[in-house]
């Protein structure tokens, strides 16, 4: 059951982090309204296999926009037109019939780009290393319930730990800074008693890894929130803030 | 059967586990430091195995191919997790947990493994906590609970639909924490090509570079597969893109026995096929059937009016409805597990009463709770009196939105309509597999020093998983089994010295590794994988789907086979092997489930019977008050089916006969 949409694609191909890349132009047709914008990326990529040409590598796995995995900057927007969804939840309905959209990777100095659309994440994983944890060994745990948290915070930390790890927030910001990732963990953890004991060690050591990887500083220009498939808040950045000025003025003592 | 030892523990059920856990022989921590253990995936299981042996001292390495470990498919189970805490005082407890399970899984699992992993659940629970997961909670600041299929009692833990979701990045912050220690080291982007066995043990594996395709050698003392299921073989799943079987499948032509491959669960409420361009299957969370009611119209001229866009389904006045599932199963109604919820709702469409163009769709209906159960608990509380039936429905919807908006949200994308308006439509679809490699209690295959955890092995959840078990299964495999049972293994490995990878057993592994990728790209031939990846899910969906007969699994086996030689003769795979190339990585993967769904309908024709997920239309109830029920046969199958890999399309039976000590077999009844 193919569609009648009929569309014009600019996309960015780059063989690998060496070489460098172009926008190249794709026709393609027969669209359907009803189809992702990753399926019909997968149309593309068939016409293109049929044609002894390379397909274009994207990043996707879940398709139900919860992995993160997926990463277009689409007509200058990360994740396309649409507020609070990834490209995967994204429909070819919220494109017309005719349309021209260019896809590009996420641009940011510290996710270079792997292949075509493809970029590396993994200074997340890294930041997530320096302390975007509680230190409890498997076993060491008390009964659940021993440990009552009062349901607005519950409700909070679970907000701020909705974050997929997308990084479209660091691929909006003007700045490439990946203040409102970094902020959203530091959030959940320091608004739960569990996280209490370690948090002025984990906002610093977090943030000097997020300075280390080469993400740029955050200039409140609130442009990660609105691109933000899961709504993390800025509310998360001045909690972040708050932490880091109390804990660094508590090292220094 | 001698190659079948479950190693099951002497002793009553409820002391084994206890009784063993204090005997497994222990390795002193000095030692630790120098045994390696290899583990292949980064999901529940395998993050939750990989953290819990860094943080007991062992040298862990860790691979997944997705570019970061937090995004293995664990990441989007929706509903919950189940613990027998009895918090909600509903009578609860671990004999009810296992007894549900073993019910639950049609008597079809062990009760041993069943009953350890009750045990464990409530540890489970503890630990996230601790670790700072944000599970629901109520105002009091307790933990909150709900209903899942199959049960009785209120026992699911939950983070709105997200469950799955904040449990992965639970075990991911455990396991990037001892990454940080330098515990762990972390290999991402990198996909598993093959095991490496020495004097019949694992002893490492071959793993691909995904970015420039370079091909490296990984030693390990021991290695463990936490790979997950393979729904994908149905090509349309709710499995993620990238979810395959290929890390088990080179573990099985290894030596390990795959274990009852045709256990497959289908679940009841994802949203429907809306067109042939659809790549995956998007689920609808069983929770939903808390509060959602399942129907289609009791006439067939309301369907054909629904599909040809006349009527909506709001226009059918109540006594038109057939709330089927409340009137086939009185006692659990809307919460029958999803085996007997997903064959209802087939019955009904191929019956005539689907309601959507494709006529495989039926209704998920939250209108009534909506309005007068939350709308009117929340005017109570508000002290609206005598709402309307607007004020109702605004004041409920406020509450459902808190309990499901990211699942009312994705449908609403997914499909252009509001579920808030409009029931859902749902339809089954494949989700998750019980069967998978068989392991014994210590959760070993039969290859020495290789281990099986969560969704990849076989052991729990007998012939159908009840819902909110999968994450469970996944977690106490990998925090509270296999850093116990492991033992019994490493402790006689103190002395091996680490392999160099230049033994010639890495050698001949890379070798086969390089030859079939070599393969793939000198076919040269006209069709994409994905060609082939649709017809083979075609063929299992049709023949080894929701009802399988005798003649359809013959037919299905030889026309696997004849896609199989179309495969390898026709297939077209672009770019280079040295490269980062989803393309080839994908041609590998169909290349295994083209094999493996060949051993499912073999498997699925050897049994004879009905027993959860697995339907043969052969064996139903004929009459009375069971009619149309599944039959199981115990006399003749009351066994784990455990395949050996001969050769190519040859493979042999084994049968581990399960004994029932403390649960008494009765036909399983939901009425």
């Amino acid at each position: 059951m193919s569609g009648n949409m009929n569309l014009s694609l600019k996309v960015w191909r780059q063989k690998n982090a060496e070489q460098k890349g172009e926008l190249v132009t794709y026709p393609v047709s027969d669209i359907s309204p009803d189809m992702s914008f990753l399926e019909m990326f997968d149309v593309l990529n068939e016409k293109l296999i049929t044609e002894g040409q390379e397909p274009v590598a994207f990043d996707h796995d879940c398709r139900e926009g919860i992995c993160g995995a997926c990463s277009m900057h689409i007509n200058g927007r990360a994740h396309g037109p649409n507020n609070g969804v990834t490209t995967c939840q994204l429909h070819m309905r919220s494109f017309k019939d005719g349309d021209t959209i260019v896809v590009e990777p996420w641009r940011a100095a510290a996710f270079p780009v792997v292949k075509d659309l493809v970029v590396d994440r993994s200074a997340f994983d890294r930041i997530i290393s320096k302390g975007g944890y509680i230190s409890v060994n498997t076993g060491n745990a008390q009964d659940a319930n021993n440990l009552p948290v009062p349901k607005v915070d519950a409700d909070k930390a679970f907000e701020a730990a909705a974050c997929i790890g997308c990084g479209a927030c660091v691929a909006t910001c003007k700045n490439g800074s990946a203040m409102l990732f970094v902020s959203a963990k530091v959030s959940q953890l320091s608004l739960l008693p569990q996280g209490k004991a370690e948090a002025k060690e984990r906002v610093i050591s977090m943030v000097n890894q997020m300075d280390e990887e080469g993400f740029g500083s955050c200039t409140n220009t609130g442009a990660c929130e609105i691109e933000c498939p899961k709504g993390i808040s800025l509310e998360n950045i001045a909690r972040l803030n708050r932490e880091f000025a109390v804990a660094t003025a508590a090292s220094e003592k | 059967m001698s190659k079948l030892d479950s190693k099951i523990p002497e002793g009553p059920l409820d002391k084994k586990w206890e009784k063993y856990k204090s005997t497994i022989p222990l390795v002193n921590p000095a030692n630790k430091r120098s045994l390696e253990i290899v583990v292949v995936g980064s999901g529940l299981a395998g993050a939750a195995a990989a953290a819990s042996l860094a943080e007991m001292g062992y040298k862990v390495k860790v691979f997944c191919f997705q570019d970061s470990p937090r995004r293995a498919h664990s990441i989007a189970a929706q509903g919950g997790i189940n613990a027998a805490k009895n918090y909600q005082n509903d009578g609860d407890s671990v004999y009810r947990l296992f007894y549900d399970t073993i019910k639950g899984g049609d008597y079809r699992a062990r009760e041993a493994n069943v009953h350890r992993l009750a045990e464990v659940s409530g540890s489970i629970i503890d630990q996230c906590v601790a670790q700072g997961v944000p599970l629901a909670r109520e105002y009091g600041g307790m933990l909150s609970n709900r209903s899942f299929g199959g049960t009785q009692v209120q026992r699911t833990f939950y983070a709105a639909g997200q469950t799955g979701q904040q449990l992965l990045l639970g075990a991911y912050s455990a396991l990037q924490r001892q990454v940080g220690l330098g515990n762990v080291e972390l290999f991402a982007r990198h996909e598993m090509l093959e095991v490496v066995t020495i004097d019949g043990k694992a002893r490492g594996i071959i793993a691909r570079n995904l970015i420039n395709g370079e091909l490296e050698r990984h030693f390990g003392h021991a290695v463990l597969l936490c790979t997950g299921g393979y729904g994908n073989v149905f090509y349309l799943s709710t499995n993620a893109m990238g979810s395959n079987v290929t890390a088990a499948w080179k573990a099985h032509k290894k030596g390990a026995f795959f274990g009852n491959p045709c256990y497959t669960q289908i679940h009841p409420t994802c949203i429907p096929v809306s067109g042939d361009h659809q790549s995956k299957l998007t689920l609808m969370s069983e929770s939903l059937r808390n509060d959602g009611r399942i129907w289609v119209p009791k006439k067939k001229e309301d369907c054909i009016a629904i599909r040809e866009g006349k009527k909506k389904a709001i226009d059918i006045a109540e006594d038109d409805r057939d709330y089927y599932l409340e009137r086939r199963y009185p006692a659990f109604g809307n919460l029958v597990p999803r085996d007997v919820a997903s064959r209802a709702a087939k019955e009904r469409c191929d019956a005539g009463f689907g309601i959507n163009k494709t006529g495989e769709a039926v209704y998920l209906d939250f209108a009534s709770n909506m309005k007068y159960k939350y709308g009117k608990q929340e005017a109570l509380v508000k002290g609206i009196q005598n709402p309307t039936e607007e004020q109702l429905h605004a004041l409920g919807k406020e509450v459902v939105k808190e309990k499901y908006g990211n699942l009312f949200d994705m449908y609403k994308q997914i499909t252009g309509e509001d579920p808030y308006e409009m029931p859902m439509m749902i339809y089954p679809a494949v989700h998750y597999t019980m069967g998978g490699i068989w392991v014994d209690y210590n959760l070993m295959t039969t290859v020495p020093g290789l281990y099986a955890l969560g969704e990849a092995n076989f052991s729990d959840h007998g012939a159908n998983r009840l819902g909110a078990s999968a994450l469970m299964q996944g977690l106490a495999d990998g925090y509270f089994v296999i850093p116990y049972t492991i033992g019994a293994y490493l402790s006689n490995e103190i002395r091996t010295k680490a392999i160099p990878t230049s033994h010639e057993a890495f050698e001949t592994a890379e070798n086969d590794v390089k030859e079939r990728i070599n393969k793939f790209f000198s076919i040269k031939g006209t069709k994409s994988v994905d060609h082939f990846h649709k017809r083979l899910g075609k063929i299992m969906w049709d023949k080894c789907g929701m009802a399988r007969n005798d003649a359809g699994l013959k037919q299905a086996i030889e026309d696997i086979r004849a896609l199989q030689k179309d495969f390898w003769a026709n297939v077209r795979v672009t770019g280079e092997a040295n490269e980062f190339n989803p393309e080839l990585e994908k041609a590998g993967r169909v290349a295994d489930f083209l094999e493996l769904g060949e051993l499912m309908c073999i498997d699925a024709l050897n049994r004879v019977e009905s027993c959860g997920g697995h339907f043969r239309e052969e064996s139903a109830e004929t009459e009375g008050e069971q009619e149309g029920e599944a039959k199981r046969n115990d006399k003749d199958f009351m066994y784990v089916s455990a395949w050996e890999y001969k050769s190519m399309n040859n493979f042999e039976l084994h049968k581990e006969e399960l004994k029932y000590e403390v649960i008494k077999i009765s036909q399983r009844s939901y009425k």
